[in-house]
């Protein structure tokens, strides 16, 4: 009954507070031009890139931003545990850092790091041993999906055919409504269309 | 964003005797609906009723209704852009007030769009209306775009009104960006609710300011004489006996330079936050 009575009478955040959170968070938005999800995006990877170097709680750690006069300030607080023996940028972050040096990779080369933006992997990855070998696409595919930045659409490697044969497989495995006819003609021809296709759904 | 360069250090103009040289103050907002107009008039209107020589101007060609809120909609024979195209004078198109002697109109044109206008213009028009009238209020139209620009372009100074509304509040965030660096615009809160703001359901004047930042010219409560008022055309700071009207003319008092009690009493989010907002403004210096 008392619980009861506790939940009817716990006081919800009023209109006015929510009102002045949205207004925060919008504001913060205009001002930095970047849309939230990108601002969530720019704090986890933020918090990857110090995990490289030290450890650090977690659970405390926060990226928070301060509207100044006329500017934003980005205040990174992480409690830090231990600092990291060796540690090792990533050849990923060091192009980051400069557009104009972002790899454009041709042939299917495999890129430089698969580690650029999976934050667990990099919370994971405790001793000096390399991250495994993972396959180009898989790696790039991972990228796109946690942090939808450029940088990811820019280090994508050229499919392989294997793969876009079987891109065009799911692809016609979606339309299977449509005429029997049209899938032959397409096995038959799977290129270039198809390529396309597959560049579509994964963007 | 030309019109908008200004120098980085302003020099003091060279005085020159024999004309006024007035202030042309904007009053803008971003987001429409939020009182310019009413504000524009009823500062205008105290200004005149100190003694100043104050002319308003309506800078929202083809939605004019500074002459409504004014009540002299049956007086404007011509329109600010009949003088830019130089079809009447500028004296034959400035409708007196019929309270004050003190007080002029410069109606938009109604039937016309405010990409009709020339920056250029409208910044010549309102350095000469600077030479016989010492405040230049424009009436600026909502929005960033072209009428904005127009309503800024002869301006030194601005006043931005804000309601105590997360969109109004971004709005005006956005126009202060919009304006010179070297401004400091003076901030009015609109139609505020103390009742509700103590209740917690509003933005206070200080969650408002403690976004934008800006001075506080000062706080007008939501009422419904400020209705009332424009049903009749009759600007509620020339009633003595409205504290709203009091809380324009300490608005206007301030905005002339005399000293105001500060509206910071006002700014305590909750308790102590009293209703009777215009007694603050009431002790006019």
């Amino acid at each position: 009954m008392l619980d009861f009575l506790k939940a009817l009478f716990k006081p919800a955040p009023s209109s006015g507070e929510t009102a002045k959170e949205r207004l925060r968070l919008v504001l913060l938005s205009d001002h930095l031009s970047l849309a939230p999800d990108v601002i969530e995006s720019l704090k986890r990877d933020l918090l990857a890139v110090i995990s490289r170097y030290v450890e650090f709680d977690s659970a405390n750690a926060d990226v928070t931003f301060e509207q100044r006069e006329r500017e934003v300030a980005m205040l990174a607080s992480v409690p830090i545990t231990a600092v990291r023996e060796r540690p090792k940028p990533s050849p990923d972050l060091l192009f980051a850092l400069e557009p104009s040096s972002w790899p454009v990779r041709e042939n299917g080369a495999e890129p430089v790091s698969g580690q650029l933006l999976g934050s667990d992997e990099l919370a994971a990855e405790s001793g000096p041993e390399p991250a495994p070998e993972r396959e180009p696409e898989m790696a790039a595919e991972s990228r796109a999906e946690e942090a939808p930045l450029e940088l990811a659409v820019a280090t994508v490697p050229k499919p392989k055919p294997a793969r876009s044969g079987n891109a065009a497989g799911t692809r016609r495995r979606r339309r299977k409504k449509y005429a029997a006819a049209t899938n032959a003609a397409k096995a038959k021809h799977p290129h270039p269309q198809q390529l396309g296709g597959q560049a579509s759904a994964q963007a | 964003m030309r019109a908008f360069d200004s120098p980085a250090v302003e020099l003091d103009p060279i005085p020159e005797p024999a004309v006024v040289r007035g202030r042309a103050i904007v009053i803008t907002s971003g987001k429409g609906g939020v009182g310019k107009t009413t504000t524009t008039a009823n500062i205008g209107a105290a200004l005149a009723a100190m003694g100043k020589r104050v002319v308003l101007v309506d800078a929202d060609v083809g939605l004019r209704n500074l002459d409504i809120v004014l009540g002299l909609e049956s007086r404007v024979k011509y329109h600010v852009l009949d003088v830019l195209e130089e079809k009447v004078t500028l004296e034959e198109a400035l409708v007196r007030d019929k309270r004050s002697d003190n007080l002029f109109l410069l109606a938009a044109a109604q039937t016309r769009e405010k990409e009709d206008v020339v920056t250029a213009q409208m910044k010549a028009l309102i350095e000469r209306l600077r030479e016989s009238f010492e405040y230049v209020l424009i009436d600026c139209p909502a929005g960033i775009e072209m009428g904005f620009k127009n309503a800024v372009a002869g301006a030194g100074h601005a006043i931005i009104v804000c309601t105590p509304e997360v969109s109004a509040v971004r709005d005006a965030d956005r126009v202060v960006g919009l304006l010179p660096n070297s401004w400091r615009p003076e901030l009015i809160i609109n139609r505020l609710r103390p009742q509700l703001v103590k209740k917690g359901k509003m933005l206070s004047v200080d969650d408002v300011n403690g976004i934008l930042r800006l001075p506080l010219l000062g706080v007008i409560a939501d009422e419904p004489g400020v209705i009332v008022a424009s049903n009749k055309g009759e600007p509620l700071a020339l009633d003595p006996a409205s504290e709203t009207g009091a809380a324009y003319r300490a608005i206007a008092a301030k905005l002339a330079g005399e000293t105001v009690a500060a509206p910071a009493v006002l700014v305590a989010p909750s308790g102590g936050f009293l209703s009777r907002i215009g007694s603050f403004f009431g002790g006019r210096a």
